[in-house]
């Protein structure tokens, strides 16, 4: 287990420098998914099955789901189409589709394993999580609702197409 | 480690593009890091509390994401343009 540990670690290490040195915003997107796949990986051998799930399903799926589609609303236009096709050809699922592969490799040799629990680490599973935070970390919940509230009113009006100039968040 | 290496990453990835789509995508993985650290303290002293700071984080990403690319679309509608440097002015 320490094998996938080490080797997940260094896929997210290698992502997120690719990630940072891309010219394109969607090469860079292809590759910060991967890393934030394996950081799940990184999460199901520390013994956290819970918060694995929890970074592919919110990281991995949501928000890049809304940088796609804010990437998507900036290249409006007449070119951006074949443009999208240049981006996204062979040349540029080579690197994502290595280090995927890896990670499969990865997610294979533990299911094959047939061992869910962590090995050495002590795994903490997602009742114990739901019950820390709807004990002692309910305020914490509650105010967590509450930013979700004020991102979602944020992002609707700074997200209006208003002609008038109004006041803006700095 | 691990977790120092990526925030140091996404700290880099925050200083040298100017690119708002790319900055947002960097504070991202700074906060998946310091998340990263909250899983592996929690693992370490065997505590749920780990795991529901990296609740909170995920949280707190998720609407940080959403309204900084709301600003993202607003500031190209404006000035046409995603360079960060452009939107110096507060004006409007």
């Amino acid at each position: 287990m320490n094998a996938v540990f080490y080797v997940s670690s260094a896929v997210a290490i290698a992502a997120t420098c690719m990630v940072i040195t891309r010219r394109r915003a969607v090469h860079a997107l292809l590759y910060l998914i991967l890393s934030l796949l394996s950081i799940a990986l990184v999460f199901f051998t520390l013994g956290a099955p819970f918060v694995a799930a929890l970074e592919v399903i919110i990281y991995a799926g949501a928000i890049m789901v809304l940088f796609v589609f804010v990437i998507m609303m900036l290249n409006l236009g007449r070119q951006a189409a074949e443009q999208e096709r240049h981006w996204l050809g062979p040349r540029a699922w080579i690197g994502p589709g290595i280090l995927a592969a890896i990670l499969f490799a990865e997610v294979s040799y533990v299911l094959a394993r047939g061992s869910a629990d962590a090995g050495e680490a002590i795994e903490i599973g997602p009742r114990a999580v739901g019950l820390s935070l709807f004990g002692p970390y309910l305020l914490g919940v509650e105010l967590a609702a509450l930013i979700l509230l004020a991102g979602l009113v944020g992002a609707y009006h700074l997200g209006r197409r208003s002609h008038t100039p109004d006041e803006k968040g700095p | 480690m691990l977790a120092a290496a990526l925030f140091a990453l996404g700290l880099a990835g925050v200083l040298v593009r100017k690119d708002i789509v790319f900055m947002l995508m960097s504070i991202e993985i700074m906060l998946n890091a310091a998340g990263l650290a909250f899983v592996v303290a929690g693992s370490r002293w065997t505590q749920p509390d780990g795991q529901a700071m990296f609740f909170f984080v995920l949280t707190m990403a998720a609407a940080e994401v959403s309204v900084g690319l709301a600003m993202a679309l607003q500031l190209y509608h404006r000035l046409k343009t995603l360079d960060v440097d452009a939107a110096n002015r507060m004006r409007g």
